[in-house]
């Protein structure tokens, strides 16, 4: 690019005083496979920064700190709320939402420099995305969603307490953002690289097998939680019981506890685990004795 | 018969329903969305959704009560049948959510529970926490990752739509999309498109939407022909959080537990708010409506906000603008108690305790009423022919729209959870009409379907390498998203003036012109977000166009769309005979404005670029407009004349 930031007609001052800056520095990767590297960009502060809109400018201003033109910082993200969960990263070492770092905070922490790192339990594609795929496949392995006979009407769900409700609200927020995952033990990452010849389906199916052979997670056990709880869940709870005790099941969690304490959405990730294991126990030993 | 396969281009609660719906009929489903469908811009929604239900009726509720808030709240511009057929089938889309899993709130003997939202005198509003939206979005993602497993349904998430494939006789055959970690382009073929890919917010520069409302995929649609309508009509919510990024709604009930809203009486006063003497500050709603005080109507509430910032520079910040929304006087108490929920929202993202310090809020852009032409097929009860592929077809066969990027339900302005029971709805019925359009068809594809596919691949792939060519431009698309977002927001959201209009489309052509000299900084091969935004950008340029265009043509106030110098005047005389003779010339003059204005606006884009309008006639045959009289100065004289003028007609019509 042939400009500096702010050269063409953006009224941000060059007769205004110098402003506050800090630096931000990113570890950033090209592609799968490549070599991370860390990168610093420097940006100027404004009041009621958070990290998208830092990005934002770094995206803006296209060049590091030493001035030199780089591409754009590649990050994930929709709703800026705290809803969606894509914004999901390291930010000065903690997993959690871009959107919700505020900058005046994160500096008050770590004085003059924010420190930005893809999640590291998940393939980088770019930068600070990550391809988390393997939760919407593990969402699949579990059967996460209530079989309906059909979308005709057909009267209204069943009458559920109060206190039934609170609990699967609380289930139902957790947006997949992963943090729960991030910081898991046992959450191993699982990155493939293709193999020479193969097709991308082929590719895929590895993949897609891989996931399944894989730790559910924390997310994961707290959604069998959620529709095995559900009265029309609960028709098919033993399908999901099975995914629980097969392998990559609920045995594999080491009882880290770390999960709870990360989820933004503040999901009892451990009450549903210990609920879902002694579901998981009952569930093997009846089918011991159906044999 | 060979499988039938459907495009649907947005993974929101309208996309997700139409697929689920396409699924359970036998058809196969490929899903486009630019981000994966769980994370879509309907999360955001907090309120609830709208239906008449077992309790209101018994209050005296029923679905035609729905209806008539629905239209008399969208100041009668919306056609009125599909508002009909949507009030009538809300109940059972409540039921059916339901029974898919929403956590909906539950009364203590288990029913769903309901709240009162505006608009309206009954609780017809069923939510599920403070995130209703999200709850919906969930359930319907759900239900489509079923019939994802079971091989109905491919989703291409992470993918840029960019362009219908129309065949030699100019019917969809599909479509090119993107993807945009691969850069891969590819095309789709299938035997329809169903587009809901939601509002163009970002057309605003910042908006309460999200970062995925950018109207690309509106604008591409609309650049291969379908008309856009209404594009004018756009919602401004008047409190929200500025933030660096984005606007975040701050809910009006804020207001509605005694927050009062100010500005320092000294322009952009430096002191922290809480240090400004209660006499150095302005509570301007307050003071010019000392009736309602802050609970003024929301439009009017609205207006104020803004006129007190632009036109009189009142703004608490110089470089942003916002006023104080304060409740840092009402007991902490309360506040725990009954805005809880909400003050945590804010102290989440700007950092600020609101129970110790004023807020800054300010009005932000919130939902397009207008969007995608979409025809309807009315029955015999004046609802819709539930299986016509007309429903939700657009003018170019077998491209159909739902949720907010079409124009159906809404008309002038949409009434608070209203926007997720239409989005649902027209997702459920645009399945019947996608699969009654294909089997009525040819599916021959005019010309050969395999050069179709290789030309629009082309088509898409030279104007993506241009795109990457332009390494030495001089211009910066983010910053240049920056300043159409200004343009737009000062002259085309709350007060508009044609002089201001008229400016403003001059400086979006300018903009447009420097947009075509954009320098890309990143022009790799690989998830290149800068080449993708850049493009986004340039197709932001028609929708701008066109919302300013139908702005500056229509000369009238209705619904969102409010501009001083057509204001009807008030009854202000204090003499009987002069107030009844100004009501009269208000009644004439609403009927004139009706007659002139009461019409669908449909812009169609030109080859070089330009919109052109054209004007369509609203079905009002259900029920009869009727002024909106909230607010207004002398309104209950106006309706009484009003009134007896229609007990005349009446008497008229029907002698004896």
């Amino acid at each position: 690019m042939s400009t500096t930031p702010h050269s063409d007609g953006w009224p941000a001052g060059a007769s205004s005083p110098p402003r506050r800056t800090f630096d931000v520095v990113v570890l950033r990767q090209d592609g799968p496979g490549r070599e991370s590297y860390w990168e610093r960009h420097r940006v100027e502060h404004e009041p009621d920064m958070n990290v998208i809109s830092v990005l934002q400018k770094i995206a803006a201003q296209a060049r590091t700190a030493e001035g030199k033109p780089v591409a754009p910082v590649a990050w994930e993200c929709n709703c800026l709320e705290e809803v969606c969960g894509a914004c999901t990263m390291v930010v000065n070492g903690r997993v959690r939402q871009a959107c919700t770092a505020l900058v005046d905070r994160l500096l008050a922490e770590r004085p003059g420099e924010i420190e930005l790192r893809p999640m590291s339990k998940f393939p980088v594609i770019r930068d600070l995305v990550v391809d988390r795929s393997r939760m919407f496949e593990t969402l699949k392995k579990i059967q996460a969603w209530l079989p309906v006979d059909s979308y005709y009407d057909m009267g209204p769900g069943p009458r559920q307490s109060q206190e039934s409700q609170q609990l699967a609200y609380t289930l139902s927020k957790c947006m997949t953002c992963g943090c729960c995952l991030e910081v898991c033990p046992q959450f191993l990452k699982i990155e493939l690289a293709h193999k020479p010849g193969e097709t991308d389906a082929a590719f895929e199916a590895r993949q897609r097998e891989a996931f399944r052979r894989g730790f559910l997670g924390a997310f994961a056990i707290a959604q069998i939680d959620l529709f095995n709880t559900n009265p029309i869940g609960q028709m098919n709870a033993h399908e999901r019981l099975d995914a629980l005790i097969a392998e990559g099941g609920v045995q594999v969690c080491g009882n880290a506890q770390n999960c709870v304490k990360v989820c933004p959405k503040q999901i009892p990730l451990t009450t549903s685990i210990a609920r879902a294991g002694r579901a998981a126990t009952f569930h093997v030993l009846r089918k011991w004795f159906d044999r | 018969m060979a499988r039938r396969r459907v495009v649907v281009v947005g993974g929101g609660l309208a996309g997700l329903s139409a697929t689920m719906k396409l699924a359970e009929l036998g058809l196969d489903v490929d899903l486009v969305s630019l981000t994966p469908v769980r994370r879509s811009h309907s999360v955001c929604a907090q309120g609830g959704i709208n239906s008449v239900n077992h309790l209101t009726r018994q209050l005296g509720d029923a679905e035609w009560k729905h209806f008539d808030d629905t239209v008399y709240g969208g100041d009668f511009l919306q056609h009125q049948p599909p508002v009909k057929e949507m009030t009538e089938w809300a109940p059972r889309i409540i039921d059916l959510m339901d029974r898919l899993g929403v956590t909906f709130n539950r009364t203590p003997e288990g029913f769903r529970d309901q709240r009162r939202f505006g608009g309206t005198l009954y609780a017809r509003t069923a939510f599920a926490g403070a995130t209703t939206g999200q709850q919906l979005l969930y359930a319907l993602d759900e239900q489509v990752r079923r019939w994802e497993v079971a091989g109905h349904v491919r989703k291409f998430e992470f993918w840029d739509y960019l362009g219908p494939m129309l065949d030699d006789h100019g019917v969809c055959r599909g479509c090119v999309a993107q993807d945009m970690v691969t850069m891969e382009i590819r095309a789709l073929p299938a035997d329809a498109l169903v587009i809901a890919s939601g509002g163009c917010g970002l057309v605003f520069g910042r908006s309460t939407m999200s970062m995925a409302c950018n109207g690309s995929a509106a604008s591409r649609t609309y650049q291969a022909g379908v008309w856009y309508a209404n594009g004018e009509f756009i919602q401004v919510h008047p409190t929200a959080i500025p933030g660096a990024d984005k606007l975040r709604l701050m809910s009006e009930s804020a207001r509605g537990e005694g927050g009062r809203v100010w500005v320092p009486r000294r322009p952009q006063d430096p002191r922290p708010p809480q240090q400004i003497p209660e006499h150095e500050r302005y509570y301007f709603l307050e003071e010019r409506y000392p009736k309602y005080g802050n609970l003024v109507p929301r439009d009017i509430a609205t207006r104020e906000i803004f006129n007190v910032c632009t036109r009189e520079g009142l703004s608490v910040e110089k470089d942003r603008l916002c006023v104080y929304l304060d409740v840092s006087h009402l007991p902490a108490e309360l506040l725990d108690r009954k805005l809880g929920g909400i003050l945590e929202i804010y102290e989440k993202f700007q950092g600020v305790d609101p129970r110790r310090t004023a807020m800054k809020i300010f009005p932000a852009v919130h939902y397009s009423m207008g969007g995608l032409w979409v025809d309807y097929e009315r029955s015999g009860n004046g609802g819709l022919r539930i299986g016509s592929p007309r429903n939700h077809q657009t003018n170019i066969a077998r491209i159909f729209a739902v949720g907010e990027c079409d124009y159906q339900y809404h008309g002038a302005n949409r009434l608070g959870a209203n926007s997720l029971l239409s989005c649902i709805f027209s997702g459920l019925i645009v399945g019947p009409s996608v699969a009654a359009a294909i089997d009525a068809g040819d599916d021959r594809v005019a010309g050969s379907a395999a050069s179709l596919a290789e030309r629009s691949v082309y088509a898409h792939q030279s104007r993506y390498h241009a795109l990457l060519a332009r390494d030495r431009g001089s211009e910066n698309p983010y910053l240049l998203h920056q300043e159409l977002g200004k343009v737009m927001t000062r002259a085309a959201t709350v007060v508009r003036h044609n002089d201001d209009l008229d400016r403003a489309y001059a400086e979006v052509l300018e903009l447009e012109a420097r947009a075509a000299r954009c320098a890309l900084s990143d022009t790799g091969q690989w998830t290149n977000q800068n080449v993708v935004f850049t493009r986004a950008l340039l197709d932001m340029f028609p929708l701008a166009k066109t919302i300013l265009k139908g702005a500056r043509a229509r000369d009238e106030c209705r619904g969102a769309h409010f501009k001083p110098e057509s204001a009807l005047p008030e009854v202000t005389a204090t003499d009987p005979a002069e107030r009844l003779r100004q009501a009269q010339a208000w009644c004439d003059r609403f009927e004139a404005n009706n007659a002139q204005w009461l019409k669908t606006t449909i812009a169609s884009l030109s080859p070089d670029g330009e919109p052109q309008l054209t004007y369509q006639e609203v079905d009002t045959s259900i029920i009869p407009p009727r002024p909106r009289l909230y607010g207004v100065v002398g309104g209950e004289l106006i309706e009484k004349v009003w009134n007896q003028r229609q007990t005349q007609r009446e008497a008229a019509v029907v002698p004896g």
